[in-house]
Formats: structure tokens, C-alpha cells, sequence
């Protein structure tokens, strides 16, 4: 109970991952709170990452994990970026229309 | 080791708590400050884990940039949120349901789960490193050994900026603005010139 090992983390990660995942589902028309919960997930990759480098002291765990944030950056201002686009373009952020766009 | 079994349960608690209100919260604007209250208590895990260098990159990217951005488009987008919150209770059986499936199957794997022993031994790159700080590893591995990793980050944080600028650029027609070089180009002789007439004699 208080010897908080790997075990702690992973179960800690699982369960963001989840909540994540359930977020997606349950905001289905609300892009920006979609793109929140990529960024849950990734978070919950990170948790993953930083405590195996831990676990197993290996760093490369953690340059890895920075490697994702950077990532994780880049889709969020590229999302957003698509989001404004789309907005101006429709007045809506619902995501059921978005497939107007499919040629 | 109590202090940290505590502030371990103390920081898992905020976050699950947060990630979950970030999902759940009416006003997207709550969800954003909530997402930043989550990543600052994974800085807090990250700090206990020993690796100040990603908390730390956490904090700065995170909510400095990424948080800030999102902030920024849900005020500036006049969104009306209440309609797109109609088919919430739709959705929620078939999320709940996904999602508690998973989340059983990551359970009892990460339960069931071990590590091989000699896996310790077998990654040490930065065996040799001892009694330098968690930065100083990381500076001294990125900048040898994953070097090319690195400029790929950068690489790719370079394409994500272009792309959204490309991306939110428009021109529109139709608005005044300063252009220097027609000012500068402009002769005597196209200009208006201004006459004094004398009153009562004509042009």
C-alpha cells in the first residue's frame, strides 16, 4: 500500500488513458474537448513512459516521452489551427458536419 | 517513504479527478483550466519519480503553450456550447461501456504483469552518468547519442508551424491598409496639388 512501485503508475496511466477515451465518446459534437482528450492520452503515454525509464533506469524513457510532448504540441496547434478554419468556414464546430468535406 | 506513498495518492487523486472533470464539465473553459490543473499534478508525479527535466518541460509546454492555445480558441470562437451539449446523454452508454471494457483489460494486464529480471542490467546508457542531475543525463544523451532525434523534433515542430500559419492566413479583400512601397514610389505628378484661386476671376 505504501510502497508505491511501477504497478502505482501503470494503473494510474490506464485509468487516464480510459478517461480519455470515454471523453472522446461523450463529447462527440464538441471538437476542442476532443482534442483535450488526445491530449489526456498522451499524458497517460507519458505517465507510461517516465515509469519504465524509472523502473528499469534507463533514461531513454524519458527522452522519448519528451519526444511525444513535442508531438503532442505540434497536433494541438495544427488542430487548432484546422478548428479556426473550419469554423470560419461553417459558423459550427459540430463534428457530424465535417464530413461535408470528403470530396 | 510515507510522505511519498501520500503525496503519490495526493497528486493521483487531483489528476484522475481533473482528467475526469475535463471530460464532464459544461463550459469548455472549465475543461481547459482543469486540463492544466492535471498536467501540473503529472508534474508533480514526474517530480516524485525523478524526472525533474520532463516535469519541468511539462509545466513550461504544457500549460504555458498548449493550455494557453486552447484557452485562446474557446473564448475566441463564439461557439454556442449549450447545443452541442444535446446528445450528451446519448452517448454515454456506449462510451461508459467502451470505456470500462478497457479499462478492465489494462487492469489485469498491468496486474498480471512482471518484469524479466535481467531487464535492469540490460539498458544502461547512462550507467556511466552517475551523480549528475536528471538534466545534465538527459543534456548529455540527447545531444550524443539521440541527436538526430532531437532535430527531428524540431523538425517537426517547424512543419507545425508553417502549416498552421498557411492554415489561418487569409487575405481579404477590401481592407486599408499601409503599403510602403506605393508610398515611397509615388511621384509629383500623380499627387493632388492644391491651388489658391483668387475669388471673382475664375480658374
Amino acid at each position: 500500500m505504501f510502497e508505491i512501485g511501477l504497478t502505482h503508475y501503470l494503473t494510474l496511466a490506464a485509468i487516464i488513458f480510459t478517461i480519455g477515451i470515454f471523453g472522446i465518446f461523450l463529447n462527440r459534437k464538441n471538437v476542442i474537448v476532443i482534442l483535450m482528450s488526445v491530449e489526456l492520452m498522451l499524458l497517460a503515454v507519458n505517465i507510461n513512459l517516465v515509469a519504465f525509464s524509472w523502473a528499469l533506469k534507463d533514461l531513454v524513457g524519458q527522452i522519448f516521452a519528451m519526444f511525444v510532448l513535442t508531438v503532442a504540441a505540434a497536433e494541438a496547434a495544427i488542430g487548432l489551427a484546422i478548428l479556426v478554419v473550419y469554423f470560419r468556414n461553417r459558423g459550427s464546430i459540430e463534428v457530424e458536419d465535417v464530413n461535408v468535406m470528403k470530396g | 517513504m510515507i510522505i511519498q506513498a501520500l503525496a503519490f495518492y495526493l497528486f493521483a487523486a487531483v489528476l484522475i479527478a481533473a482528467a475526469v472533470l475535463v471530460v464532464a464539465a459544461r463550459n469548455p473553459v472549465h475543461s481547459v483550466l482543469f486540463l492544466i490543473l492535471s498536467f501540473f499534478s503529472a508534474a508533480g508525479l514526474f517530480v516524485l519519480i525523478g524526472a525533474e527535466f520532463i516535469a519541468m518541460i511539462l509545466v513550461i509546454v504544457y500549460v504555458g503553450a498548449v493550455a494557453v492555445l486552447f484557452l485562446f480558441v474557446v473564448m475566441m470562437l463564439d461557439i454556442n456550447f449549450v447545443e452541442l451539449r444535446a446528445g450528451f446523454l446519448q452517448y454515454l452508454p456506449i462510451g461508459g461501456l467502451i470505456g470500462l471494457i478497457l479499462l478492465v483489460e489494462l487492469v489485469l494486464v498491468v496486474a498480471t504483469w512482471a518484469t524479466a529480471p535481467e531487464a535492469g542490467t540490460l539498458a544502461a546508457p547512462q550507467a556511466k552518468l552517475g551523480g549528475l542531475t536528471n538534466t545534465e543525463q538527459i543534456g548529455t544523451l540527447i545531444y550524443t547519442r539521440y541527436i538526430y532525434l532531437f532535430q527531428a523534433a524540431g523538425m517537426v515542430l517547424l512543419v507545425a508551424m508553417i502549416g498552421a500559419i498557411v492554415l489561418t492566413l487569409r487575405s481579404r479583400p477590401g481592407v486599408r491598409r499601409q503599403k510602403i512601397s506605393q508610398q515611397v514610389a509615388r511621384r509629383v505628378e500623380d499627387t493632388v496639388e492644391l491651388k489658391k484661386v483668387p475669388t471673382r476671376s475664375g480658374v
